[in-house]
Order: structure tokens, then C-alpha cells, then sequence
């Protein structure tokens, strides 16, 4: 996103200036900057760790500054298993972050309640909150996640900033 | 104290009360009646013999087809003598309750409190016998009791609040 000058780049000749949209260029910023909750809830929750630690290294995704706030992040992983007692914990939590927000299932129990199919655990965190990219595995390798926060970037590039959301998205659109 | 001088010893001196001790594998259980599982176990806390200061467990078991259906587990370690020992006691379902042993060790309290949140034994002159797992208004019962539904009562599946949030 070279703009600041209208000319020649020094080293190469091209020209310095790029078009794009109002809307592809708030997007891009958004997708650029994701500031993701800390909210582990199980053994996920150490895989999230070792994404962040410098051999996995999330932050070149531009989603490494984990905040311990809902009101300072806008993208909540749920790593590990949803507990319906805290089930209304996730949903105020949830709430109190700031729009635009995005939410990951990390792993098969946030996903789907896994093997755990108990009088107390939820099947599924998509039963309360509104889930943006679903993370398979259990728990699923810091790649995984990684695979999980780009898609999510790709699906963050299709929204509409000024406009009203499309109702669903198109069957076959690449996302 | 070997494990039989132990067993003999409670033996003795709970000639009513004493049910029978089991040896297994280097660990002594002794099964005692429900009147006298806190005499019992005074016992063990006070006589310098025993000196069983430490509460290491307190668990519950159900036995569904068993006339006296639930089985109360206590189990006791002694710091300085370096032994363990483990009570039970039998319930019937009709009249589920057992003596808290909070007032000899204040451990107790939390896993008695466990034992009746998910088994439903309740336990005499428990300082604070409320469920500690499960939320105070939980109507559906007593979750680890071998007739409770794997899958609950529907619990898991009702989200009350999300009437007070904007969707």
C-alpha cells in the first residue's frame, strides 16, 4: 500500500502509486491487525501458546497480541472444552468485545464437544456464539491454527464496510 | 504398625461397629456401620497410635443393585507414621445421609461437599453443605448416580441467557 508519493519508485522505475478500494483498504487493515483473546478453557489452550512462541511465531500474521481484555481484542479463539457453567462466561465475554469481531473453535471440543458427550459439557460453542472458522484436531498443531487465522483473513477481505452484509455467503464462492 | 496390628486394633475397640478389613495390595480398607463411622474415625484422628492428621480423599460410590446402594470412601494418611487407611460405610438410598467428618479435619469440607453435589449424600452437621460443582439452582438431579442419563436432562443444551442478549 505505497501511497505517499505519485512518481517512480527510486530503485526500479515502477510507478508508485496503487488503486484500490475504500473498503478492500479497511479490510486489509482489519485482516493486518487481529487481536486475539486469550481464552483457553483446556489442553488447546497450550497448542494457542506454542503458536505465539517464537517457533511458531503468530505475530507475522499480524495476530500475535494476545490481550486479556474482550473490550482490547477482536477475534476470540475458544481453545478447549466448553463447560455449559461457563457457557454464559463466553457469551458476556463475547459480548463485551468491540465490533467488528470474529470468533475461531479451536479445536474438536470447542467444534463439536468431542468425545465428551457428558450432562455438562456443551456440544459445540457455536450453540451460543456465532463462529466465524472452525479449527479441526485435538488439539489441532499450531500450523492448524495458523491455517485457521488465514482463512479467516481471506473471509475478513470478502466483508462489506459500507455497505449492508451480503445475507449468506454464495454457495461455491472461494473463500 | 503393620497393616493387621491396625486392623485388629480398630477391631478391639469397635467390637459393633467394625463390618471387616480388607488387605489388597499393601493398602488396608475397613468397612465400619454408618452410626459409628465418626466414632471410627475420631479414633484414627485422636489416639497417638493412629495419628491419621491428614484427610487425603473423600469419595462416593453407587452401587445400584445392592440393598444399602451407596458407599461412602473416606480415605486417611499419617504424616509422621507413614500409613493410610480407608473407611467405608454403606447408605441406603431412603435415608441418604452419613455423619460429617469436617469437625476432625477441615478438609473434609469441600469433598463432602463434592461427594453430595454429585452423588446426593448429604452429610450431618456439615458446616456448608451447598453443590460445588454444579450451579446452586441445578434442578436435575445428582449427575454421577448410576440412573442419571449419560447425556443429562437437556442442562447442556438451554441457554437462558442468551434471551437477555441481543442475537
Amino acid at each position: 500500500m505505497g501511497l505517499i508519493k505519485i512518481g517512480r519508485h527510486d530503485k526500479d522505475g515502477t510507478p508508485d502509486i496503487v488503486t484500490t478500494t475504500v473498503e478492500k483498504a479497511v479490510n486489509w487493515a482489519r485482516k493486518g491487525s487481529l487481536w486475539p483473546m486469550t481464552f483457553g478453557l483446556a489442553c488447546c489452550a497450550i497448542e494457542m501458546i506454542a503458536a505465539v512462541s517464537s517457533r511458531y511465531d503468530m505475530d507475522r500474521y499480524g495476530a500475535g497480541v494476545f490481550r486479556a481484555s474482550p473490550r482490547q481484542s477482536d477475534l476470540m479463539i475458544v481453545a478447549g472444552t466448553v463447560c455449559r457453567r461457563m457457557a454464559p462466561v463466553i457469551r458476556k465475554i463475547y459480548d463485551q468485545m468491540p465490533e467488528p469481531k470474529y470468533v475461531i473453535a479451536m479445536g474438536s471440543c470447542a467444534t463439536s464437544g468431542n468425545i465428551y458427550d457428558s450432562y455438562s459439557v456443551v456440544q459445540g460453542v457455536d450453540r451460543f456464539v456465532p463462529v466465524d472458522i472452525y479449527v479441526p484436531g485435538c488439539p489441532p498443531t499450531p500450523e492448524a491454527l495458523f491455517d485457521g487465522i488465514l482463512k479467516l483473513q481471506e473471509r475478513i477481505m470478502l466483508k462489506r464496510v459500507f455497505l449492508k452484509q451480503p445475507d449468506q455467503v454464495k454457495p461455491g464462492l472461494k473463500i | 504398625m503393620s497393616l493387621q496390628q491396625l486392623a485388629s486394633r480398630l477391631q478391639e475397640n469397635f467390637a459393633t461397629g467394625f463390618v471387616k478389613a480388607v488387605e489388597w495390595r499393601g493398602d488396608l480398607a475397613v468397612i465400619v456401620t454408618r452410626d459409628r463411622l465418626h466414632d471410627v474415625a475420631q479414633f484414627l484422628h485422636d489416639d497417638p497410635g493412629m495419628d491419621f492428621d491428614y484427610i487425603v480423599h473423600v469419595s462416593s460410590v453407587d452401587w445400584p443393585d445392592d440393598e444399602e446402594r451407596f458407599e461412602v470412601v473416606y480415605e486417611f494418611y499419617s504424616i509422621k507414621k507413614r500409613q493410610r487407611i480407608r473407611l467405608k460405610t454403606r447408605v441406603p438410598e431412603s435415608d441418604c445421609i452419613v455423619d460429617s467428618l469436617t469437625d476432625l479435619w477441615k478438609g473434609a469440607n469441600f469433598m463432602e461437599r463434592e461427594v453430595y453435589d454429585m452423588m446426593g449424600i448429604r452429610f450431618r452437621h456439615h458446616p456448608d453443605l451447598r453443590r460445588i460443582l454444579m450451579p446452586d439452582d441445578y434442578t436435575e438431579g445428582y449427575p454421577l448416580r448410576k440412573d442419571f442419563p449419560l447425556r443429562g436432562k437437556g442442562w447442556r443444551d438451554t441457554f437462558e441467557f442468551l434471551d437477555e442478549t441481543a442475537r
